[in-house]
C-alpha cells in the first residue's frame, strides 16, 4: 500500500473521520477521552486510532503516564496538493479558455 | 492530570515522511542555502550549539510587504546532528505576537524503512495563543497562512523533486 492508499483508506470510514474532527476541535487527547465520546468499545476505538496512526494522520506522544493523540494534518495537505489542486487548476484553466474563446467569437 | 491536559492543549505535533537521508533533512532545516528554498520567503540561521542564536530573516518580498527583517528569534537548546534539534522560537512579526512568551520547537529526524526518513516537529506553545493560532493556520500561502503544514509539505517537495511550490 502506498502512503496515499493508507490515507484514503483511513478517511473512508465515518468513525475515523469523527475521531479526526474531535482532535481538530481539541488536540492532544487520551484514549479514554476519545472513547467517552463514541458509542464504541475501547478496543474498537483503539483499532481505529491504529489505522489513523499507520496513515500518519494521528501522531502519539507520551506525557507522563499518558499517551496523547495529536492530529497530524500534513498527509491531508499532501493529498490536497496531489489530487485536488491539480484538478481544480485544470477546471479553472478550462473556464479561462472558454471565456477567451467566447470573447474572440464576439470580437 | 491538570499538567497533562495543559500540555495537550498547548502542544502541536506535525509529522512528514520524506524520501531523503537524515543528513539531507538536517541540512535542509539548518542551512540557510537550503531553508531559504521552501516555506515562507526568507532564510533561517542557526548557531548549532547550546545557547547559540537562531534567527529567521524575512526575504525582500516579505519585507516589502511590511514584515520586519528579523521575523523570528530564538536560541538553540540542543543540537544532535542529524537526529534532533531543540530550539526556542519567538516570532516578532507583529506587536501582539512579539509580546507572547517564547515557544519551543523540537525537530526529530528518524530513519524509517526503504530510504524514507520520518521528520516530527513538536511545537510547545505555552502562554502563546496567538502564535499557536498562526502556526496552525490552514489558509493558503498567498493569503499569509500555511503554518507548519505548508512548511513541511514544501520541504518534502523540495527534497524529493528538487523544486518547491514557488519555483
Amino acid at each position: 500500500m502506498t502512503d496515499d492508499d493508507r490515507v484514503f483508506k483511513a478517511l473512508a470510514d465515518p468513525t475515523r473521520r469523527h475521531l479526526l474532527d474531535r482532535l481538530f476541535e481539541r488536540d492532544g487527547r487520551t484514549l479514554s477521552e476519545l472513547e467517552s465520546e463514541l458509542e464504541m468499545t475501547r478496543f474498537g476505538v483503539m483499532k481505529h486510532l491504529r489505522v489513523l496512526e499507520d496513515a500518519g494522520l494521528v501522531v502519539t506522544r507520551r506525557s507522563g503516564r499518558e499517551k496523547l493523540h495529536f492530529l497530524n494534518p500534513v498527509p491531508i495537505r499532501l493529498i490536497h496538493d496531489r489530487w485536488i489542486d491539480k484538478y481544480r487548476e485544470r477546471q479553472v484553466s478550462a473556464l479561462a479558455e472558454l471565456k477567451t474563446e467566447l470573447e474572440e467569437e464576439l470580437a | 492530570m491538570t499538567t497533562d491536559t495543559h500540555t495537550a492543549v498547548t502542544t502541536q505535533v506535525y509529522r512528514v515522511y520524506i524520501k531523503a537521508t537524515p543528513q539531507a533533512i538536517w541540512d535542509a532545516i539548518t542551512k540557510p542555502e537550503w531553508n531559504e528554498r521552501y516555506g515562507y520567503p526568507g532564510r533561517s540561521e542557526f548557531d548549532l550549539r547550546p545557547g547559540g542564536a537562531f534567527r529567521a530573516i524575512a526575504g525582500p518580498q516579505a519585507q516589502a510587504m511590511g514584515m520586519p527583517e528579523l521575523l523570528v528569534e530564538g536560541e538553540v537548546v540542543e543540537a544532535d546532528p542529524p537526529r534532533r534539534l531543540v530550539q526556542t522560537w519567538h516570532p516578532l512579526w507583529d506587536e501582539e505576537i512579539a509580546a507572547e512568551s517564547p515557544t519551543r520547537v523540537t525537530w526529530d529526524i528518524e530513519e524509517d524503512d526503504g530510504g524514507v526518513t520520518r521528520l516530527t516537529v513538536t511545537h510547545e506553545l505555552e502562554n502563546a495563543p496567538v502564535t499557536a493560532a498562526q502556526v496552525t493556520s490552514t489558509a493558503r500561502l498567498h493569503e499569509g497562512g500555511g503554518g507548519w503544514v505548508m512548511i513541511l509539505s514544501d520541504l518534502k517537495t523540495l527534497l524529493e523533486t528538487g523544486s518547491s511550490f514557488d519555483s
